[in-house]
């Protein structure tokens, strides 16, 4: 059993006075010279250039390459393609446009009912920047791109529909006709009696937000290799792609193609250069090119470049929100609205709408507000669709909520923090069941908001301010509080659809997780994951859980993670996303491990001439409970059942092999419009102090405290690392990166000259992170997961931080990203006479 | 990367760059150390004919003291002169340089490079404009030199010909008396600056002799200043700084001139610079007089 007692832990304090531990680096260093021992067993492959990605694999003889055409205009109507002379061109093998798309594919099958058909090209109108058009298929890519410049596209140009308020206008030019609206999607629900408490309320505190686009800019971009080919049973694809799931793609890419999922064969290679939900938007090119491939009769392989990557991959989705709190006057919050109104670009091609529903258990954040109204829309415009982005949802919900609560405690007169407190859901709350049908597993949020006040020194922190104010210079502390859902429930994704039309036995659910493990005749562990990791370290935690699981050492053990759906098991839910890892792979491994060590220890018992329920796993051996004495290897266990398997005691079936689908018990969407749209609720609790210089009005971190609370830590490593990589993350969103169009329509940051990702230079803030523990009482381990908390509450307390240090000005921030031209706009604009 | 056909060809001297250039009609173009037209290239926005690569043309990667010059040949990478002790006799290359890229980029790219390229938010078309450097140009009748002050023509645009190679450019040395500041603000450390200033002030005796700034990213090149009597008339006031202030305040107004975009508008920029003019001047000022450069 885990240790069920909530308990914290002081994990790193990073940058700020940091010392070399001499002792630390002896012991990294060795007598005998340096020897790098690496944290994760992914690490060695990686440093020494020895990674294999998609780009490096060459499966298929004969694979030729393909460079895509795109549109150069944000909306407009195809007029005519002209690809006789790119077919002309020497090299070329194939070219492929709108008449081809429409001959042989079906619109992607689409998360709900609306009129706006979605194709891997345009075909009667291109509505992005960047949109495909044509593929060429040619010797190499020089000789792509050259027979590329000789497609003919002749269009009609449109009035480019830019930003959500644009799109939402009575007289808007539609992106899709047919659909009348550019409105994809317009929900509303209501749980509790939230107009008597805005009627009721002491205040009425109403904020309207923008929280912006912006991706996770993985170092290798979008890669495929498609093969089409036809039996007697008809077409068949075999692909290799760096897509790491949602596997719900899989029947949508199948569905484009008119074949069953089964004539879809993806490989998956171990290492994809990461993502953290962009490269979730790759499915469309994988049927792209198995239809290049039908036509050029060979494989075919495209890889994006930066400049398609910038321009037509995957983004979050910007969000105008407006947020309306009823509050008595103790400063308790009775009831929320929301109104939430999602880009999601030209298409709503799938997963979305689920940006706005992936939070939907967890809407009212940490707090305990008994009322909720929401209204949920999602709207194209033309720009590039959207997609999963790590904190998915959360970010744009909680930099609405959590400057909400700030707007809150202004208007109330009381300190952010207290205001906060007043309302958490309290520890003996747990589980705690949400207005709207989320069911928050375990946690003491009390604790956590104390932890991350104390470790930032608050007294500290205002002393500074104040300091810093009588010199009339700018400072500014701010605070976010996050529920971190992991282990998405994809039943959520009904809510789009009304209750009456989901059809009956058509429901969703759940998260399913599915491993294998089997040990050899030698007793060597193999662990199949089918969680197709981003370079999380799943193969180093799935190593460390199944070797603890089975008492052997971590050498003993090895995991495979590259993918191959003809092989690895797996089922829609599979993949990396969500934060999915540790509450659900691991679990699977644990159920997995423990049916193979019942094996184990009948075999042990034939060795030991003991009952098997008397025997346990322990120090490579199984040996008797009490009695080590008494103990055989683990290898000669397994050598048995591979060897002698006519020895194992009656009944007991010679299996080596187990397979586990660790399925947790999330419910579809009720009638009433209810869903645990997470298996786990983890928690963060974030201050961030800050300093403007008030001439350049540059901003400088002076302090980030953040304490997180993922339930049982499986490897402190890994998850320090993930708090350190959202938050870099969250910061530039929050400061530095942003997808801007112009009013034209024409991207703005297409290339790292003006999408600017932090760097370590931005990086280096001074960082005191720790951790309280409540672990989950829905997963063997306790583990709840941890990769995208921060990405969602950094960037409110950053805003709410700045908005802090400007309240001398009376500004605040309500869009993002924040910088110094902003800064100087805000400013300018306060001093000049209305 | 997947640029245009273009030929390459790498000529062993100066003489038989300039003859390629020449035979390729004014469709060639030099690569140094093509961090800049790399990735030109590579998007198929700049698609010259042919690329003459000048880096194994000998004598050319030189860092060399020269009476009051430091002449830089034209294939020297920005990393070398960076950690050349020669370039203490040009203290604004210390102060400028850490500032162009990153190390990586600078292992790369060349001097002659930054300057020919004339981004309008280079560091190093300021620097050489500040210290009125002279830059060597050679085409097929020869070599000819060109004053910084003539040679930046506008955004990516020098008096280097299409048929011609930046072969050296010479700056000169710290006299005695002369403090310099450098200052920028990019939106990360390494990106083009917002706005930046370079600053030279020569004082003999305590008394202002000549003070000059040179600010960048804040119009369609470097735009260099004489600010003597701005300073001498600031330079006796407890907080210089400050005094100057409302003549860099005017300054900007007079030389930010650049439309702006998302990451700095032309009210940002000028901000920007009216600030990082005061305190550089101010810096040089004090150096100058200290007989510190």
């Amino acid at each position: 059993m885990p240790d069920r007692t909530t308990v914290t832990h002081q994990a790193a304090v990073a940058q700020e006075g940091d010392s070399t531990d001499a002792a630390d680096v002896a012991e990294r260093t060795g007598a005998g010279g340096p020897r790098w021992r690496p944290a994760r067993v992914e690490d060695a492959p990686l440093v020494t250039g020895q990674g294999r990605f998609l780009d490096d694999l060459d499966p298929l003889p004969g694979t030729l390459t393909a460079a895509i055409v795109r549109s150069p205009h944000p909306h407009a109507r195809i007029r005519s393609v002209d690809l006789s002379r790119a077919r002309r061109h020497p090299g070329v093998t194939a070219v492929i446009g709108p008449d081809e798309v429409l001959a042989a594919l079906r619109p992607f099958p689409l998360s709900v009912t609306t009129r706006m058909p979605y194709f891997p090209t345009g075909t009667d109108k291109v509505r992005y920047v960047g949109e495909p058009v044509a593929v060429v298929v040619a010797s190499d890519r020089f000789v792509a791109e050259d027979a590329a410049e000789l497609v003919s596209v002749e269009y009609e140009l449109l009035d480019p529909v830019v930003g959500v308020r644009t799109a939402l206008a009575e007289d808007a030019t539609l992106l899709h006709e047919d659909n009348g609206s550019n409105v994809a999607t317009d929900r509303t629900f209501s749980f509790g009696e939230v107009d008597r408490a805005f009627a009721d309320a002491a205040h009425v505190v109403v904020g309207e937000y923008d929280f912006p686009r912006y991706s996770s800019v993985p170092m290798e971009c979008y890669s495929v290799i498609a093969n089409w080919t036809e039996d007697s049973a008809g077409p068949s694809i075999e692909a290799w792609a760096n897509f790491h799931g949602p596997f719900t793609m899989m029947p949508v890419m199948a569905g484009a193609l008119g074949i069953p999922a089964s004539r879809v064969r993806l490989h998956v290679p171990a290492d994809i250069g990461g993502s953290f939900g962009i490269k979730a938007g790759i499915y469309p090119y994988v049927v792209l090119m198995a239809l290049a491939s039908k036509h050029a009769r060979t494989p075919v392989r495209w890889s994006e470049d930066r400049v398609e990557h910038l321009l037509a991959s995957s983004s979050g989705s910007d969000r105008m929100m407006r947020f309306e709190a009823a509050v008595d006057a103790n400063g308790t919050v009775t009831a929320l609205r929301t109104d939430l109104v999602d880009n999601v670009g030209a298409y709503m091609r799938p997963p979305e709408p689920s940006t706005l529903y992936r939070c939907y258990g967890n809407i009212t954040g940490a707090y305990r507000i008994p009322a909720v109204a929401i209204r949920a829309r999602a709207v194209v415009t033309n720009t590039m669709p959207t997609g999963l982005n790590r904190g998915f949802g959360g970010q744009q919900l909680y930099f609405g909520l959590e400057r909400l609560m700030d707007d809150v405690a202004a208007q109330t007169g009381l300190d952010p923090v207290d205001l906060r407190c007043r309302n958490l859901v309290p520890a003996d709350a747990f589980p705690y069941e949400t207005p709207t049908g989320g069911v928050y597993d375990s946690g003491d949020y009390q604790k956590a908001v104390a932890l991350a006040v104390d470790n930032a020194d608050m007294p500290e922190l205002r002393r500074r301010q104040a300091e810093a104010r009588e010199r009339g210079e700018l400072y500014g502390i701010g605070i976010a509080l996050v529920v971190d859902p992991s282990g998405t429930n994809i039943g959520y994704v009904g809510l789009a659809t009304p209750a009456e039309q989901r059809k009956p036995g058509r429901d969703k659910s759940g998260s399913t997780e599915h491993v294998r493990v089997s040990v050899d005749m030698q007793g060597t562990v193999t662990v199949m994951l089918g969680s197709v990791p981003q370079g999380q370290g799943h193969a180093t935690t799935a190593r460390q859980v199944a070797a603890k699981r089975l008492g052997l050492p971590e050498e003993s053990v090895r995991v495979v993670i590259d993918m191959d759906t003809a092989t690895t098991p797996w089922t829609v839910t599979s993949g990396s996303y969500s934060s999915r890892f540790a509450p659900l792979v691991t679990s699977a491994v644990v159920q997995a491990c423990d049916r193979i060590a019942e094996t184990i220890k009948a075999a042990g018992s034939v060795l030991l001439e003991a009952a098997p329920e008397q025997l346990e796993l322990a120090e490579g051996t199984v040996r008797v409970i009490g009695d080590p004495s008494r103990a055989a290897q683990f290898r000669h266990a397994a050598g048995v059942v591979h060897w002698d398997p006519a020895a194992l005691p009656e009944g007991t079936s010679a299996r080596l092999y187990e397979e586990a689908a660790f399925t947790p018990n999330a419910k579809a969407a009720t009638r009433d419009e209810k869903i645990n749209s997470s298996l786990c609720y983890g928690f963060v609790a974030e201050v961030v102090a800050l300093r403007i210089d008030p001439e350049t009005l540059e901003i400088t971190l002076d302090r980030v405290s953040s304490v997180h609370d993922a339930g049982t830590v499986l490897n402190q490593t890994l998850l320090d690392g993930q708090v350190y990589g959202a938050l870099v993350h969250a910061l530039g969103g929050a400061m530095f990166e942003e997808f801007t169009y112009s009013e034209g329509g024409q991207p703005t940051s297409a290339t790292f000259l003006d999408y600017l990702c932090p760097t370590s230079a931005e990086a280096g803030f001074p960082l005191v992170t720790d951790h309280v523990v409540s672990p989950s009482p829905l997963t063997p381990l306790g583990a709840k997961g941890c990769g995208e908390g921060s990405s969602m509450s950094f960037p409110a307390a950053l805003a709410n931080a700045v908005t802090d240090a400007l309240s001398p000005h009376g500004l605040q921030i309500n869009s993002l990203p924040v910088h110094g031209n902003l800064l100087h706009d805000l400013l300018d604009g306060a001093r000049r006479p209305a | 990367m997947k640029p245009a056909p273009f030929a390459y060809v790498r000529p062993a001297t100066l003489d038989d760059a300039v003859a390629e250039l020449v035979a390729t009609g004014g469709d060639g173009k030099v690569l140094a150390g093509g961090q800049s037209l790399v990735p030109v290239l590579a998007m198929r926005l700049g698609r010259p004919g042919t690329l003459v690569d000048i880096t194994a043309a000998a004598g050319l990667d030189t860092i060399e003291r020269r009476g009051a010059v430091l002449r830089i040949g034209a294939t020297t990478r920005q990393r070398r002169l960076e950690r050349s002790p020669a370039a203490n006799d040009v203290p604004l290359i210390g102060m400028a340089l850490p500032f162009v890229g990153h190390r990586e980029l600078r292992s790369r790219g060349t001097v002659c490079g930054s300057l020919a390229h004339a981004d309008p938010g280079a560091e190093l078309p300021a620097v050489a404009s500040c210290l009125g450097a002279v830059l060597e140009v050679t085409g097929a009748s020869g070599r000819r030199t060109v004053p910084a002050a003539e040679f930046f023509a506008g955004a990516m645009t020098t008096a280097v010909g299409a048929e011609e190679v930046l072969s050296a450019v010479e700056f000169p040395v710290a006299a005695p008396g002369e403090g310099f500041g450098f200052a920028e603000i990019a939106r990360r450390h390494g990106d083009f600056a917002l706005a930046g200033v370079v600053t030279r002030v020569r004082s003999a005796g305590g008394a202002v002799q000549e003070a000059v700034i040179s600010g960048f990213g804040i119009s369609d090149r470097a735009a260099t200043r004489d600010v003597t009597d701005l300073v001498r008339a600031a330079a006796d006031s407890a907080d210089v700084e400050a005094a100057l202030r409302p003549g860099t305040e005017e300054l900007a107004r007079d030389v930010v001139d650049t439309a702006g975009d998302s990451h700095g508008s032309q009210g940002y920029r000028r901000r920007l610079f009216a600030v990082l003019a005061a305190r550089e001047l101010a810096h040089a000022h004090r150096r100058s007089t200290e007989g510190r450069s």
